[in-house]
Parts: C-alpha cells; structure tokens; sequence
C-alpha cells in the first residue's frame, strides 16, 4: 500500500526532514510511525497525502508513483485517504453531520447517498444522536471521534491519523485506538503517527521509529515480530 | 493489492458521463444555495455591499438615460432647422414660384415655402412700423425668399450641411444660410459628454471589480481552514471556487437590480417638473427611462462585473491556500 524506497525530504532553507526512508507497509496494515517532536512524523505523513512533495527517492502509495501524480490530479489522489489531525479541524459553523459529509459532498455524492453514509459513520464511533449538533458543544473525545467518522465516511483505502489522541488522556486515547482497530479489521490500511510510546506498545502493532528524519529499523522490526 | 490499484487509478474516471454531469449539475446547484445562504446570513453587510456596487452601476446608466432624453430634445430641434434661402432681387415672383415647385420635387428637401417680395413687404410693413418710410421708396427692396425644409435622413447635420453647399451653388440664389454654427456647437457638447460618461462607465466599472475582489478575497480569508480541509480531503480547485464565483455573481446580481431600482425611482421623481417644463414649451417631450432590454444589459453588465471581480480574486488568493 505505501512503499518509500530512498526517500529524502530536504525544506527549503536546506533543513532535512527526512533521510534515506526505506519502508513498506502492507495493504490492510496498520502500522505506528513514532519518534520525538521534530524527527519528522508528520512530514512523512505529509509526503504520503501529498500535501509536500519529496526531494529525492520515490513513494509509491495505492499502486501510484508520486512522482508522476500531477498536480491537477492531487484532489482525485487524495479521495481514497482518510485523515484525522491533533486538533481535528473541524468546522465550528457547520453541525457534526455537515462535517462528516464534507468528503461526499466533495466526491458529488447525492443527498440520500450522503445522508446513509454519514449516518453509518456516525453510528460506528456512537455519535449518531450528535449529529445535529456544533462541534464546539461536544467534548474533547467526541470531537475527535466526528474527526475519525469525517476520516472514514468516504471509505478510503487509506487513513492517516498525525497524533490523534495527543490532547486526550489514557482512556479516551486508547477507546479512539479500538475505534481505529475496528475499521482495519475491515480492511482499511491505517497509519497513524504518535508520540505516546506506551500507548502504541500496547496495541501491538508494527512500530516505524523514527529519530532525525531516519527509520531505526531494529526497533521497528522487533515490535513488529511481536 | 492489484485490483484496488486499478480501481484507485479509474477512480473518478469509470463513472459514466451522464452521472458526471449529474454530480457537477448538482455541485453546481450546491454552490449557488450556499453562496446565497452565505449572502443571507450576513443580510446588513451583504445590502451594503450591493448598495454600493449598484449605486456605482447607477451613475454611469443615469448619466447615459439623461444623454438619451437631451439626444431625444435636440433631434426635434434639429427637425426644425430650415435653410433660407434669398433669391436675386432679378427673379420675379412668377420665375421664383416657378423655382419653388422645383426644388420641392428633390429627393433632400422636405417642404418648400415661397415668401415673394409682395408678401414679404407686407409682412416687415405690419410688423416693423416703418410704414411711411416704406411708402417713401419707389422699389420694393426686400428679395423673394424660399423656407427650405431639409429631408432629414439619419444623418440629419451632414445632409443639411450638403443640401445647404448644394443650394448656394445654385444660380438663382443669392445667399443661403441656416443656424449651422448652434447645432454643430450642441453635438459637439453632447459628443464631449458621452465621451465623459464612457470615461465614468469605465472607471465606475474598475471600481466595482475591485469592490467585488475586495469582498471574495475577505470571504476566502474567513473560511481558510474549512479551505484547506476540503482540499485535504479531496476537493478540487474547481469545486471551491465555484462558490466564491457564485458570491460575486449574487453581489453583481444584487448591485444590478439595485442599480437598476435606483434608476426607476429617480426617473419617477423627475417625471412631474419633466412634464411640466415639457407642458411650457408646448412640446410633447416625455421623460424616457430605461427600456427591459437595458435593464437587462444593466444588470447583466452588473452580473458580468461580478464574476470577473470574484474570478481575479479567486484566481490570485485561492491557490495560495494548501493544507499544511
């Protein structure tokens, strides 16, 4: 699903993000990319949604080249990706079900279509009595569970989470992890990027770490095998 | 893995024509509901800005309405303008009746009338009072004269300007004139402030492009995050301009009707003292107003303004913004 053979990422300014990434994560994977603030998560995140474009090496994600995904062609790419971000960036003045449908509404999906959908994805993170409601009124947890239902609503091959429980305690973080499990038991290739090291040990999932924009491949392989 | 690829790489592609063009009919429809809503919720700042727009839209209309009405007085005065034209004091009344019926069979002249030297003495007898000293003269000293009334044709300066050469060439004719100075110096005018009102027209339509800019680009501003998460999720350049574009339609829309009410309603406050002045000079002069096809152009022009000045917004700010 994604592949990363040599992939560099210099800023410009000179400051490299990523060096020499060699990384190859399964179809229906689910998969922890991990590391200290600045080593370079979210920019590897970054490159895989095409939200920057690498410098050196080639990405392969979903079966497509990167490289040669023109920019008038970015919007199709991004379809078939789901994200969820920190501070879930949802739209205050639009109710939860609003946002979840922002995806379909994009995808030109019809009125009934997205009513079906988006009721599906609330139903599946328990917000479905929400959806006439402000995201602002709901808490911290709730919010981000309207952001994984916006990530998922459209069905995508692919979900990028960039520290999605960063702002949750214990609980609410590992209940937004089995919501994440759930929908890579039915097939989506998820890879979410955290800091919060004992939490992602314990979901027992392979666990790509990062330090200074390299991979340290031992450690990702020894919890991989686990 | 090698299904999933192919279907991802036909993603958007395999759906047949019609149901594209029932997704984009309906994002289209989407977008003008939720451009107008926006207009809505925002109904004070919304009336200013078109307010604006259309009293801009105004001037420029109301300036050429009053060129159409003076254009519309000033043809009637130049329906008037008759050549006279003096004959030899040596053609008698006889040869100058003859000369008379003529003329009036050319294709340029409307109307001939025959003022003979009999009449004419008569008349300057009654109207100057100079009776006895007339009386005292053994010769009458006024010469026949001939009122010409030009054809007017589209036209109507050149023709009289020519039909005028023409008469002076004549043999018989001692000397023709007609007030020519007066109507070249009033067209001149009028050409003059037409050409202001283009000028107007012009500048006035800058300045509504720029309102219009101004607006989307401050509407793009405040929805920059729900931007740049509808690009991460998909959404192409086409799909979110297009509400920005169906802003700076419904503001031209709106500013052209205003324009267009401004117009109707000062045309309605003219119309009384219109008639009354027109009452005074006998003349059945009224007050001409816009007729549904420049209303239409007025409003369309309003329209056009408005997609050009959002299209230029949209096309310098929205590109700007990518997720981050």
């Amino acid at each position: 699903m994604i592949r990363f053979t040599n992939v560099h990422m210099q800023y410009p300014g000179g400051i490299d993000a990523l060096k020499n990434i060699n990384m190859h994560i399964e179809q229906g994977a689910m998969a922890f990319v991990t590391g200290r603030s600045g080593a370079g998560k979210s920019t590897l995140l970054r490159l895989i949604a095409l939200i920057e474009r690498h410098t050196r090496g080639q990405i392969i994600v979903n079966g497509q080249n990167l490289e040669r995904v023109r920019r008038n062609r970015v919007a199709l790419f991004r379809r078939n990706i789901g994200f969820m971000f920190q501070d879930h960036r949802l739209l205050n003045d639009r109710t939860v079900f609003d946002n979840v449908a922002l995806p379909l509404v994009i995808a030109g999906h019809d009125h009934q279509e997205v009513k079906k959908r988006v009721q599906a994805a609330l139903d599946k993170v328990g917000l479905l009595s929400k959806q006439k409601s402000v995201p602002v009124t709901l808490s911290a947890g709730e919010q981000q569970r309207v952001g994984i239902a916006r990530a998922v609503v459209h069905r995508p091959a692919l979900l990028l989470a960039d520290e999605p429980t960063g702002n949750l305690d214990p609980a609410l973080s590992w209940e937004i992890m089995c919501l994440f499990e759930q929908f890579n038991q039915v097939g989506v290739t998820i890879l979410i990027a955290s800091h919060d090291l004992e939490m992602i040990k314990r979901m027992r999932k392979r666990i790509i770490t990062l330090r200074e924009g390299r991979t340290l491949t031992h450690v990702s392989d020894h919890h991989g095998k686990k | 893995m090698k299904p999933k690829q192919t279907q991802t790489a036909e993603y958007g592609r395999k759906k047949s024509f019609r149901s594209l063009f029932e997704i984009w009919l309906l994002q289209h429809l989407q977008a003008i509901i939720f451009s107008l809503g926006q207009l809505c919720r925002n109904p004070i700042a919304s009336f200013l800005t078109a307010s604006v727009i259309g009293i801009s839209l105004a001037l420029p209309a109301g300036f050429f309405i009053i060129l159409e009405n003076t254009r519309l007085i000033t043809a009637g005065w130049e329906g008037s303008v008759e050549i006279t034209a003096f004959l030899k004091m040596d053609v008698d009344d006889d040869a100058a009746r003859e000369f008379a019926k003529k003329l009036s069979g050319q294709s340029d002249i409307a109307k001939v009338d025959l003022i003979t030297r009999e009449q004419a003495l008569e008349e300057y007898r009654q109207l100057s009072g100079y009776t006895h000293a007339l009386d005292a003269l053994d010769e009458n000293p006024l010469p026949s004269l001939l009122l010409i009334k030009p054809a007017l044709g589209e036209f109507s300066e050149k023709t009289a300007e020519e039909l005028l050469n023409k008469l002076q060439a004549v043999p018989e004719i001692e000397n023709a004139q007609y007030d020519q100075q007066w109507v070249k110096r009033l067209n001149a005018i009028i050409g003059i402030v037409q050409r202001i009102v283009l000028i107007l027209a012009v500048f006035l339509g800058i300045a509504v492009l720029i309102i219009i800019g101004n607006t989307i680009r401050m509407l793009i501003y405040h929805r920059r995050s729900e931007i740049e998460v509808a690009k991460l999720f998909g959404a192409t350049d086409g799909f979110i301009q297009r509400p920005f574009l169906y802003s700076g339609f419904w503001y031209g829309l709106f500013g052209g009707v205003i324009a267009w009410a401004l117009i109707t309603i000062s045309l309605l406050l003219l119309q009384a003292p219109a008639d009354s002045l027109a009452q005074l000079y006998t003349s059945n002069f009224k007050l001409i107003g816009l007729t549904i096809k420049e209303a239409f152009l007025l409003i369309f022009s309003g329209i056009l303004l408005g997609l050009i000045g959002s299209w230029i917004s949209v096309q310098r700010h929205l590109r700007a913004i990518e997720p981050a």
